[in-house]
């Protein structure tokens, strides 16, 4: 599936870019796809959101979907 | 409430009125941190009429805040945040109740001071302290208008309210356990656009505001994220997810249990290592002791209010340390720094611990330029 993947904060500085084209079948494929094209991602935390929806298990992806990579901030 | 000429732009304000106006002068909001983010929610609860207001924090004013912390002035320096903005705020707004808190707020302080309140702002600087507000919020289910700043890009969020099904969301639902020192830059180095944690306040000022009169649909099980650089906004929505509840106290008791500050540094809490101009400042926080930990008779004395116990004693005499804050200083910046260690190794997160770099060395320096 070709998706849509959103970088925020700090992982921008990670990806270089705010927004990428990536293809996978689900979630976890992502993760590692993620992981093996960004290896410093392994070290960072950050939630995934499909479609601007929280996930919090592996899913299937449908072709055109937007996935956003979100890490906490702490800043005030 | 009688008809208030100072609230005549809320009371005409179709789908606004007195009913709302009456709902802020009934309500408390506890606003712990007042920095770059509680500056601005202070200042517009305030203007806005919340009836009472607290402010939790226990830092002092430094030079590097007004950047951003724009209740503050130069005559702040060195002084206590929660103070100097309690004595603006009477001033913006004599009708109201602020209460300054001047304390950290920390596992055996948090439900005592949070149960006081209906509405608490986490406007902190520290994964530590946000996951404790957001623990104690849970435990009293109180609602929870949360924000938080990385360089360009700002988080919102409510949490603890639950919405028209019933559904209430957790910090710990977004993420379940809080990332290691590595896994998150922190603020101070990675530095931040002035005037973002400004907007981000405000529109935690906004919800608050929202939430208290019942007015338009709070950001409840959502999360925002404002770009400031491409003036866009980003909005999901969160769901329960397993792994929070595993990782909450389940009561009060597990609640004091936990530390915080070792949970979000993965073993190590940092020791701050600060200059001679910020040094200075410290000197007259009431909640920090200066601590020489040179030999007795080692040239030049310090002449300010201060503490000594050689490095070598150090150890034995822990129990003499009771300020949340210790600041040591030695000749050149290298026995603080072991001292600091010691320190932090004994007091794990309980205590703040800084080191003068360059020793009292660069105090006289700093004097004499």
């Amino acid at each position: 599936m070709n998706l849509t993947i959103k970088a925020f904060g700090n992982l921008t500085e990670i990806t270089g870019t705010a927004e990428l084209e990536m293809e996978a079948t689900d979630a976890a494929s992502l993760q590692e796809a993620l992981f093996q094209r960004f290896p410093q991602l392994r070290e960072r935390k950050f939630a995934i959101a499909v479609n601007k929806q929280l996930i919090t298990e592996n899913r299937e992806f449908q072709t055109h979907d937007i996935v956003a990579l979100l890490p906490p901030f702490s800043g005030g | 409430m009688q008809k208030n000429e100072r609230y005549s732009r809320h009371l005409n304000l179709k789908g606004f009125g007195l009913a709302a106006q009456q709902k802020l002068q009934q309500a408390r909001v506890l606003v712990i941190g007042a920095g770059g983010l509680g500056c601005p929610v202070l200042q517009y609860l305030a203007a806005a009429g919340v009836g009472t207001i607290g402010i939790a924090d226990d830092d002092i004013v430094s030079l590097s805040n007004l950047q951003r912390q724009v209740l503050y002035t130069v005559d702040d320096l060195g002084q206590l945040k929660a103070q100097q903005a309690a004595e603006r705020l009477r001033r913006l707004n004599p009708e109201i109740l602020i209460h300054a808190h001047i304390q950290k707020v920390d596992v055996a302080n948090a439900l005592a001071l949070i149960s006081k309140y209906d509405l608490i702002v986490d406007g902190t600087d520290n994964f530590a302290s946000r996951y404790l507000i957001n623990d104690s919020c849970f435990l009293l289910e109180k609602p929870l208008v949360f924000a938080a700043v990385y360089q360009y890009e700002g988080q919102l969020a409510v949490f603890h309210v639950p919405d028209q099904s019933g559904l209430k969301t957790s910090y710990r639902d977004l993420f379940p356990t809080p990332p290691k020192a590595s896994e998150a830059p922190d603020c101070n180095a990675a530095g931040v656009l002035g005037v973002l944690p400004g907007m981000m306040g405000m529109m935690q000022a906004t919800e608050v505001i929202k939430l208290i009169t019942g007015l338009g649909d709070p950001l409840i099980n959502q999360l925002l994220t404002y770009n400031a650089l491409s003036a866009e906004s980003y909005t999901i929505r969160i769901s329960p997810n397993p792994q929070a509840l595993v990782h909450t106290p389940k009561d009060a008791e597990e609640f004091s249990q936990m530390d915080y500050e070792w949970l979000c540094s993965g073993g190590a809490s940092p020791i701050r290592v600060i200059d001679a101009h910020t040094f200075e400042l410290y000197k007259s926080d009431p909640t920090a002791v200066i601590l020489d930990v040179r030999e007795f008779g080692e040239w030049p004395l310090a002449s300010f209010p201060h503490l000594q116990i050689p490095l070598n004693a150090l150890q034995e005499q822990l129990d003499q340390l009771d300020k949340e804050k210790i600041i040591v200083f030695c000749q050149s910046g290298k026995r603080s720094a072991a001292a600091a260690t010691l320190l932090q190794e004994h007091f794990g997160g309980s205590k703040e611990i800084y080191s003068l770099a360059g020793g009292i060395t660069a105090l006289e320096n700093n004097l004499n330029n």
